[in-house]
């Protein structure tokens, strides 16, 4: 079924926040600080002007709120709307215009001059932790937001492994970049007696509640929309400081005020992301049964925690992830999430995962090169079997099911390994070198309550909630509180609605992304939407299904168990009503209704899943490359994708989020990176040193389905948003181990950059060359 | 990213626009504007008067001589991309514009524009400066000419005075051409780490080898240059010597990386020329 999403998309027909017309709108633009770490010494306005210049103070009342996870040694800092104090990485907004567009705005901020006291800036995550390191928030000990150790097994118990290796890997810091930036307009609607913030977000709900606590205003008199949401990645899944500020100006002002954010703000001051650094040992047999890992991770989580989760589940999840889809037991990480001089981090499609698979899929291509042995070997002999599912990893996590060695199998398979041999042992005629990668993941979908609850999470998504109602000629109304930020969800929810009620899919409107319309949701984040919403959807459908299918029975004079709902109408043997029938009775015509039933047509449904550790997509990603030894230019020629995310409901819209996250994690792989240097100056600030990946980049992808259904949702469903971005940074650097193996290259960081991968061949050559 | 206030002008002819340009020392030209306009977005450069030449129609065109083919400063990437000029130099033109960027720009930006902005990493000044071309340059006091290698001074530094307009380029034939062309860049469209472009020699016109990437503007290699023109069937060792030589004169302070590249692309530019059977 094709997307219901498409038409007013490819009409270009839809609106964006920026889409917005609204009667004397006024342009923001922020002042923002030019340096990474110091204190405001004083803020002047342009004379004449100061009606249309706000600081932090022209905002009060404002309520300051902290994010991060409700657990003790967590320490919060204030994350100001508008700085007024100190500022903590260049970027970060300090003063707000008024224009009559956006260049006049800018004209504005260009004239307030602020002056700071610069102090030294605090730019390596693990260097911010030594004594000498200047202090981000003065009354911390050091620039730790937490420290924690996780644990499992008995690592000592292996120290004395026969083989052990120990590698340091880093995967760099990368912006989220979706094709829409940030976005809002808010205005006072003084009729509804509400604040009205269009926003382009992923959860409205929640960032309602987040307005609610800083502007310190009761839930109901703000009404949070986001419009069509051109992408959000993790990205606009937290409350941001433009945000609260844009809302609480509206509060000042008589007026509409708009904030676009453009490529270059995105780029400094939006949500970051990654940032990883790795310090592991791995133990294994001598045959290469891996037996545990032990080290360190540094994330690298920039000034400040974000509302509602802060940047500890990141670095959480890293070091659970560790053990990937392997029977390794024993596990052992030191973690520290740490601030730095830099924008804060967020969530970014695969949160924390695509660093974990890197590491870890990347130390086993280690462990294969020091026994001399198959890579693809090394991993069959420490997968997960499918007979010991449900299994519990070292990191505590709970794979439910599937078949992982099968998937690896079907990647070889597809990819002819002799041949690509042959082939390398020959050589290409222009001196690029062949390589093929392997990467498996899993992907942690629709988790609930106790595992969110178990990461001290502020704001626990453990629920969604549909409602349906049907209108009195039949057709369907479905609010859900989910938020489609691109995924194709009215689509995939109408034809789980259809379903349960037996009537077409195009007679089914959903309508998501409104706290005026929808009920309490949570948004779309996590690969939870499928699970959750798709779940209360179903709920909702079969409950108004169960109310059609009585009235139906009724007027047919036969016992409710004997009716279906079938093309639109109610079916039994002895006949059939068209469900608009019973819709225009229960709805305007209630004498026609069997006595005793109750008008309307309505159903309001929440949805809990029962797996609360949630269910686990997994894949095997196979790249086939030709690296440059020289220049260190890479070109992906073949790539192959074997996934099982349980039951597809719409099968295009599952491969475009694979198609969509792979190239994302190629840009993770190759291209993308936010390096800031010793000032804490950021140095990639447009597309012009911003490099993302563009059609040519992109391959073409043969991707091979496996359905294992989950055994606890409905329908068997899997998330997989994610997934697509979790493995390509491991699978293309053990395809450029694979290409130089013959030099001893050990790619351990991302992006792997042109410039990179040169270096690393020319150092392992120089390396070579001294042996 | 939206630019602070200018005057703009835009002049329906070629003496209305050279007049503008010497009425005020801050008239800036704006053509195709695709780095211009960037550039005052982000507030990183100024303008006080743009004068934008789109409507100059002499300076679209491409004409040629028994000897000669010359190309308006207004011609487009796009255009060059999409045929125009195609049989000169077997190509080679169609070749460079194409990579120029992404169609978006190609489709906006001129070649006279990439000349005057003298980018390090642009594509158009090393193909031209390979081709022994010279630009036309006007001002009220009319016309004047300059090779490429003068005309080229620095990196984003031309020769061009106020008052002056880059009008044409004036590229010589060559007989049958033989070129290679070897780029390095981080992604398809990005500006090039390194760019090469080698045309050997023919009866009318010495061997000539550019380099692009530097920190400097476009760089003709003459050690490397001079060598393939003496002895054009020199083997490679007694190449890279020169090539090293002209390379690190070209490129001073280049990191390990940038000199990898560019010996490479020198070779493989050379290398590419040398397989065109003639």
């Amino acid at each position: 079924m094709l997307r219901k999403e498409d038409r007013r998309h490819l009409a270009g027909a839809s609106t964006f926040v920026a889409d917005l017309r609204l009667p004397r709108m006024r342009d923001i633009a922020f002042v923002r600080s030019p340096a990474a770490h110091g204190c405001i010494v004083s803020i002047e306005k342009p004379t004449g002007r100061e009606n249309s210049v706000f600081t932090l103070e022209d905002l009060q009342p404002l309520n300051p709120i902290s994010g991060g996870p409700e657990i003790a040694t967590f320490r919060n800092a204030t994350y100001p709307p508008l700085a007024d104090e100190k500022v903590l990485f260049v970027g970060q907004t300090i003063a707000m215009c008024i224009g009559t567009n956006r260049a006049s705005a800018e004209d504005l901020a260009a004239d307030v001059i602020v002056e700071i006291d610069e102090l030294a800036a605090v730019v390596d995550a693990i260097d911010a932790l030594t004594d000498e390191a200047p202090l981000l928030h003065e009354d911390w000990p050091d620039n730790s937001f937490i420290d924690a150790t996780i644990t499992e097994g008995d690592i000592a118990a292996v120290r004395d492994a026969p083989v052990k290796i120990r590698r340091q890997l880093k995967m760099n810091r990368q912006a989220t970049n979706p094709l829409e930036t940030r976005g809002v307009v808010a205005y006072q609607d003084h009729r509804l007696d509400e604040l009205v913030v269009y926003s382009s977000t992923q959860g409205p709900h929640v960032m309602r509640h987040g307005l609610a606590l800083a502007l310190g205003l009761p839930e109901h008199k703000i009404r949070v929309v986001a419009p069509d949401v051109g992408g959000g990645f993790g990205g606009k899944n937290r409350l941001m400081p433009e945000e609260i500020a844009v809302a609480a100006l509206a509060m000042k002002v008589d007026h509409p005020v708009r904030w676009i954010e453009d490529r270059n703000e995105h780029l400094v001051a939006s949500i970051q992301a990654r940032e990883h650094h790795y310090d592991l040992t791995l133990y294994s047999t001598a045959e290469g049964r891996v037996l545990g890992i032990e080290g360190s991770v540094h994330v690298d989580a920039g000034a400040f925690a974000l509302w509602p989760s802060g940047p500890f589940m990141e670095t959480g999840m890293a070091a659970r992830n560790l053990p990937g889809s392997y029977t390794i037991e024993h596990l052992h990480i030191r973690t520290h999430t740490v601030a730095t001089n830099k924008a804060p981090i967020g969530p970014y499609r695969g949160v924390a995962r695509p660093g974990a698979c890197f590491a870890i899929e990347r130390m086993i291509d280690e462990l294969a090169d020091e026994l001399g042995c198959c890579p693809v070997e090394i991993r069959r002999r420490n997968l997960v079997q499918p007979t010991m599912m449900p299994y519990r990893t070292a990191g505590g996590l709970r794979l439910d099911n599937g078949d992982y060695p099968k998937a690896l199998a079907h990647a070889l398979e597809m990819i002819d390994l002799p041949k690509l041999r042959e082939r390398q042992r020959k050589g290409e005629p222009d001196g690029r070198k062949l390589g093929v990668g392997f990467a498996v993941y899993t992907e942690q979908s629709g988790h609930g309550t106790l595992e969110w609850v178990k990461r001290k999470s502020r704001v626990v998504p453990g629920f969604e909630s549909a409602t349906i109602r049907m209108l009195p000629d039949g057709t369907i109304n479905l609010l859900v509180g989910i938020q489609s930020h691109g995924q194709g969800l009215e689509t995939s929810l109408s034809q789980i609605a259809a379903q349960e009620l037996g009537v077409d899919p195009s007679s089914i409107l959903v309508r998501h992304g409104d706290t005026g319309l929808s009920p309490q949701g949570f948004g779309t984040f996590a690969s939870r939407s499928i699970v959750f919403s798709g779940g209360a959807v179903a709920k909702a459908s079969r409950a108004l299904a169960t109310k059609i299918k009585a009235i139906g029975a009724q007027l047919l004079q036969v016992p409710a168990a004997d009716v279906t709902l079938r093309d639109g109408a109610v079916q039994s043997s002895s006949g059939q009503i068209p469900i608009a029938d019973i819709a225009r009775a229960a709805n305007i015509r209630p004498e026609l209704l069997p006595a005793g039933t109750a008008p309307g047509l309505e159903a309001t449904e929440t949805y809990e899943p029962p797996e609360s550790g949630g269910v686990f997509s997994y894949g095997v990603h196979a790249v086939t490359l030709l690296s440059h030894p020289v220049t260190g230019v890479t070109e992906i020629i073949d790539y192959v994708i074997v996934e099982d995310c349980g039951t597809l409901i719409n099968p295009m819209i599952v491969d475009g989020q694979i198609i969509g996250g792979v190239a994302q994690g190629i840009g993770t792989a190759l291209y993308e990176e936010l390096p800031y240097d010793e000032n804490g100056q950021p140095t990639a600030t447009t597309y012009g040193d911003y490099m993302i990946p563009c059609a040519p980049e992109i391959p073409n992808f043969r991707i091979k389905h496996m359905v294992t259904p989950a055994e606890s949702t409905e329908f068997g469903v899997k998330g997989m948003g994610e997934g697509g971005a979790i493995a390509p940074p491991a699978a293309i650097a053990n395809a450029l181990n694979d290409a130089h193996r013959d030099c001893k290259a050990k790619f351990l960081v991302t992006p792997m950059t042109p410039r990179r991968v040169s270096d690393t061949v020319a150092d392992a050559l120089a390396r070579e060359n001294a042996e | 990213m939206k630019p602070a206030l200018f005057d703009y002008v835009r002049p329906e002819s070629l003496e209305e626009t050279l007049k503008a340009l010497s009425a005020s020392d801050e008239a800036t030209v704006i053509a195709g504007g695709q780095s211009l306009l960037p550039m005052l977005n982000l507030r990183i450069a100024s303008a006080e008067t743009l004068v934008d030449i789109s409507r100059l129609r002499e300076l679209k065109t491409l004409s040629e001589t028994e000897t000669t083919l010359s190309i308006g400063a207004l011609v487009t990437h796009a255009a060059i991309e999409d045929g125009l000029g195609r049989d000169a130099f077997n190509g080679l033109l169609q070749k460079i514009a194409s990579k120029i960027a992404y169609r978006a720009v190609r489709n906006m930006g001129t070649i006279g524009g990439s000349l005057s902005l003298c980018d390090p990493s642009a594509d158009w000044p090393v193909c031209l400066l390979a081709l022994g071309a010279s630009v036309a340059i006007a001002s009220l006091e009319g016309e004047r000419c300059l090779p490429m290698e003068d005309f080229l001074v620095d990196a984003y530094t031309t020769a061009l005075e106020q008052g002056e307009l880059l009008v044409r380029i004036d590229i010589p034939k060559q007989g049958d051409c033989a070129w290679g062309v070897s780029k390095v860049n981080r992604k398809s469209g990005a500006f090039a780490d390194s760019l090469a472009i080698a045309i050997l020699g023919t009866d009318r016109q010495p061997a000539r080898v550019a380099l692009g990437g530097t920190a400097s503007c476009a760089q003709l290699l003459a050690a490397t240059s001079a060598l393939l023109g003496q002895h054009p069937d020199i083997g490679a060792d007694a190449l890279s010597s020169a090539i090293a030589t002209d390379v690190a004169a070209a490129h001073e302070e280049a990191t390990p990386y940038q000199m990898r590249c560019h010996i490479h692309t020198v070779t493989c530019a050379i290398a590419e020329a040398r397989s065109w059977s003639r």
